[in-house]
Order: structure tokens, then C-alpha cells, then sequence
């Protein structure tokens, strides 16, 4: 087991159970350290180095890119544009690469799973284009059934949007079969990793797909910072996101040129403090060692979901398999309503999310209003789980039924 | 019996044995209300006659407060003319945000149950849900006639 928990100062301490890691993962002090240190040692404009401080920043900026770029595998850093978060990249492609592309007729395919950022900027770019929007369609436990995968993908198809690892299930996806799927028709993939780079060794030339993004706060990041990662080739054909500052090469009266991909998508000034805390904390996660960190969690899982299927109201979405799960148990009790589970949890100083999940046509397609998740990470340990497990079984009892 | 219920009995006892949770066939103002930020979702259901509201009840699911804030408010409003149920609204609304006085509170009388919920803000919509339907049904009662099928 590793421990871990020292290095997080919010949990030094406390006797808070932390179980809200897919929402947003908390902070080793190795992140504050570094965002502390160019704040305090070299902040100034990137990009703009005219003189050391901003040399400087301009230089950590750009090697937090170059550690991104080797944390996904991409071919060079310039692939890398880093964004607010995955909403942001996920929007960047759609008004960006879809609204150009897209034709009336064409089909965008997204599945019926994903989180609300990876289907409204399809809605929206398909109400632009009149391109068309289409489900794929999981089973109840989470699976796409292969038949599926394959009649979902036509020759209309333009663009496969599926997500890595559901925010619900926990399950991995089957991303690098779906984008062979995608390309066998000519369709570009876009990969939502939001929830599976805190936990899996992302491979981007292996997953096959054309796009990728995630959130910086979710491995362990700052808020405010993610990244996208797209093919070169797809970068330098897409008009720019935004448009202002520091995205530009040459600007007249009434027309502009464009500044070199990836900076053509960072308007503005960027978050540079935010980029370098997002290097550590990909290092923190490397020095720990995915594997061992996947391992960890599928540990605390399993005892978690164990003690869940031995309670006779309490039922688990998804699979009945702890290492299908990234450490994400969503799970309904009877007669208890998911937001007061919450707040009897929340009484008992343990932190779980409750409601849609920004997922509700997941929810209404499996038939449950709202649902209770509890999350786990690298900080979490047994005592967490044991905790956690002798609050959900006196659940029912504080809300009145006599078992 | 050791009281370990984390809600008040009368919060408990009305979310787990509601009195006005059913269909009512026969109402003529039916209007859903929806609390997006923890899915609470219910119709509340009125039968009207002239400005007295004659039968009441609703549908739906949700947390404990929301279900247990509308089984009250039901049973203190059949009856009453119209008005005087909208002062009940006004007084309850204001009871969770905290700016009604003593009098208004008792006036509220086992709605009054619910004034702790002024200490939980994450949960004041759901508290006020049932009653904030109920404005919102005679604000626009055209919107609330039930569509024939």
C-alpha cells in the first residue's frame, strides 16, 4: 500500500475521508512548491523574453509543455495547447475543427455515457452545420457491446467523440478499437481523458486517436489548467479558437496572420504558474508510478466494493469487478435519496459527490434519477474505506427505517 | 427508542409516510417543479374551486426535504383560499433564507420544522421546492391547466 497522505497538506491532520477524487483530486505540496516558485522566482509575461525573468518563464512554460507532450507520448510539444481545462478543449475542437468542417448530412457520433462537456459542444457544432448528432448506446453495466460499436459508425460518420474512462462506471473504454472504427470511414476520434489520466499511462500514437484532452486538476494539477493534444497536421489546418493577444504573427487594419501552432490557440496571456504546477504534478504521479498508483486504488476498491455488495440496500452501478472500476463506485441506496446520502456522509466528515453527475441522459438511459459516487485515489487508505463503509451502513437507520 | 435519525422525526416521518404523495385525477393545476442541482422533480398537483384550493398532492421523487417540505406544505394549505396559501409561501421562503420573524414562523406552525434548513445552503432549494411551485402556479396558472390527452 503506498502512503502517500503526507505529502497532501489539506489531509495532514484532518480526519476528513476525502472520497471526491473524480471531481477534482487534491494537491501535494510539490505543486504549491513549484507554482510558489515561479510566482516568487521568475513570473512575467511569457512569450515576450526580453529579459531574464521572462526568458525564464517563457523557458518553464515551454519545458511544462515538452513534459506534457512526453506524458501522453505525443510526436513533438507543439501538439500540446494547454487550456483551462477539458470543457475548453473540448470546445476548442468543436467551434474550431467541427463548425469548419462539418457539413449538413455528415453524422457526429458521440455515446450516450459521456459527461456533459463532451456532448453539448456537439450539439452545439451540429446546430451549426446541420450535421447530425448520434448515440452510441452502453448496456447497464457500462459495456459497448461490439455490434453496437460497428452499425453506429456509417459512411456519413465524421467525427467519434467517447470518453476514456466514464465519470460513472469507471470502466475503460474501448477508445483504441472505436478509432480504427472512426478511421475505417475516414472519421476523426476525439478521446475525452478527463478520467482516465489520472490513473492510466495515456499513449496517444497507441489509442490511435486525433485528439485528446484532460484536466490538470484531476491528476493532482491546479485548477484552471488542462491540456489538448491533436496531430500536427490537424493543428495547422484549424482557425484559431480565440483571437487577441499572442496569438498572432502579422496584424493590419482588417486582417491578421497567424501565430505558429500551438500558439495560434493560446489567446491571451497564459496561464504559465498553472502549467508548471500541472509539470509537477505529472511528476509526482510518475515518480509514484502509475502502475503502483492503479494498483493501490484497485486495492482500496475492491475492500470498498466488497463491504458495498454485502449491504442488502445498497446497489453498485456497473461492473461487479473492483479493477473495471478506476477507482469511481457511483451506487444508489434504498429509500434514501442520493443528496441526503451526501449530507449524512457529509456529517460523518466524509466528502462524496451526489446528483447527475453531468451526465443525464446516462442517468435517464439507465433509468436512475440521481446517484451517489464515491471516488478513490492515491491518498486514500484503508481506514478511508472502513469509514466510509460503517457510514453507508448505518444510512438507512438515520433516515428512519428500522432494519 | 435511542434517536440516531439525523433529520427531525417530523422531516423523517413525512419523507418516509408522505399523506399527500398520489395522483389526484381530478385537479385542474398541475405544474412540475425541478431542483437540477440534486434532481429533485415532482408535479405538484391542485384542485381549485373558485379562489379555494379544495384537494392537493404530488408525484415525483427527490431528497428527503423536498419530499417532506411539499407532503407539509400540502397538508397545511387544503383548504385555504388561495391567498392566504401564498402568504404561507411568502413566510415559508423567507423562513429558509432566514428574514421572517418569530410570529411568521409559528404561523408556519410543522412547516416551522424546517427552520434549520436556513443553516444548510446547499439544501434550500430543496426545502423551498413545493412552495416555490405552488407561487409559480398561480403566477401563471395557464401554464399549469393539464393538457388533455
Amino acid at each position: 500500500m503506498l502512503d502517500l497522505r503526507k505529502d497532501f497538506p489539506i489531509l495532514r491532520g484532518t480526519d476528513v475521508v476525502y472520497l471526491d477524487s473524480a471531481a477534482t483530486a487534491q494537491r501535494p505540496a510539490c505543486v504549491m512548491e513549484a507554482e510558489r516558485a515561479f510566482n516568487d522566482e521568475r513570473n512575467a509575461n511569457p512569450l515576450r523574453g526580453l529579459y531574464a525573468w521572462s526568458m525564464e518563464a517563457t523557458e518553464a512554460y515551454e519545458r511544462a509543455r515538452q513534459t506534457v507532450a512526453d506524458f501522453v507520448h505525443a510526436r513533438q510539444p507543439e501538439e500540446i495547447v494547454f487550456t483551462r481545462n477539458t470543457t475548453e478543449g473540448l470546445n476548442l475542437i468543436a467551434y474550431t475543427w467541427a463548425c469548419t468542417n462539418l457539413r449538413p448530412g455528415d453524422e457526429v457520433l458521440v455515446t450516450v455515457m459521456e459527461h456533459h462537456s463532451n456532448l453539448l459542444p456537439w450539439q452545439m457544432a451540429c446546430e451549426r452545420t446541420g450535421a447530425t448528432l448520434r448515440f452510441l448506446e452502453c448496456d447497464q453495466r457500462g459495456v459497448f457491446p461490439e455490434e453496437a460499436m460497428r452499425a453506429a459508425v456509417t459512411e456519413r460518420t465524421k467525427l467519434v467523440c467517447m470518453g476514456h474512462v466514464s465519470n460513472v462506471f469507471g470502466r475503460v473504454n474501448p477508445v483504441e478499437k472505436m478509432a480504427e472504427l472512426a478511421h475505417s470511414v475516414g472519421a476523426l476520434m476525439v478521446c475525452d481523458a478527463a478520467q482516465s489520466a489520472p490513473h492510466i499511462a495515456l499513449d496517444v500514437q497507441k489509442l490511435g486517436v486525433d485528439f485528446l484532452v484532460f484536466s490538470g486538476h484531476k491528476l493532482c494539477g491546479p485548477m484552471g489548467i488542462g491540456a489538448l493534444w491533436a496531430r500536427m497536421e490537424l493543428l495547422e489546418d484549424m482557425p484559431p479558437f480565440l483571437r487577441g493577444g499572442e496569438m498572432i504573427e502579422y496584424v493590419t487594419r482588417d486582417s491578421a496572420t497567424w501565430a505558429e501552432v500551438p500558439h495560434k490557440f493560446e489567446a491571451g496571456t497564459v496561464n504559465a504558474s498553472g502549467a508548471v504546477g500541472l509539470e509537477a504534478a505529472i511528476r509526482y504521479l510518475q515518480t509514484a508510478g502509475l502502475e503502483t498508483i492503479e494498483s493501490h486504488v484497485n486495492a482500496l476498491t475492491e475492500r470498498a466494493l466488497k463491504g458495498m455488495q454485502a449491504l442488502p440496500h445498497v446497489h453498485v452501478i456497473g461492473s461487479e469487478n473492483a479493477v473495471e472500476h478506476s477507482g469511481i463506485l457511483t451506487f444508489t441506496v434504498d429509500g434514501v435519496h442520493p443528496h441526503d446520502i451526501a449530507a449524512i456522509f457529509d456529517s460523518d466528515r466524509i466528502c462524496i459527490r451526489a446528483g447527475h453527475h453531468c451526465a443525464q441522459p446516462l442517468m435517464k438511459h439507465l433509468g436512475v434519477g440521481s446517484t451517489a459516487r464515491a471516488s478513490i485515489y492515491l491518498y486514500n487508505n484503508e481506514q478511508d474505506v472502513d469509514r466510509f463503509l460503517e457510514s453507508l451502513a448505518t444510512l438507512r437507520s438515520r433516515m428512519g427505517y428500522g432494519e | 427508542m435511542e434517536n440516531r435519525s439525523f433529520y427531525n422525526e417530523v422531516l423523517t416521518e413525512h419523507n418516509m409516510r408522505p399523506d399527500f404523495k398520489h395522483d389526484l385525477p381530478d385537479a385542474n393545476l398541475v405544474l412540475e417543479g425541478v431542483n437540477p442541482s440534486c434532481g429533485d422533480d415532482i408535479y405538484l398537483k391542485l384542485k381549485v374551486e373558485g379562489d379555494t384550493i379544495v384537494d392537493g398532492a404530488f408525484v415525483g421523487d427527490g431528497c428527503a426535504i423536498s419530499q417532506a417540505s411539499a407532503d407539509i406544505m400540502l397538508g397545511m394549505i387544503v383548504g385555504l383560499p388561495k391567498d392566504e396559501a401564498l402568504h404561507l409561501a411568502d413566510c415559508f421562503i423567507r423562513m429558509i433564507k432566514g428574514t421572517a420573524s418569530e410570529e411568521e414562523i409559528e404561523e408556519l406552525d410543522e412547516a416551522g420544522a424546517l427552520r434549520d434548513i436556513s443553516h444548510m445552503p446547499a439544501r434550500v432549494k430543496c426545502a423551498v421546492l413545493g412552495w416555490h411551485t405552488l407561487e409559480e402556479i398561480f403566477k401563471n396558472p395557464e401554464k399549469a391547466r393539464p393538457k388533455a390527452d
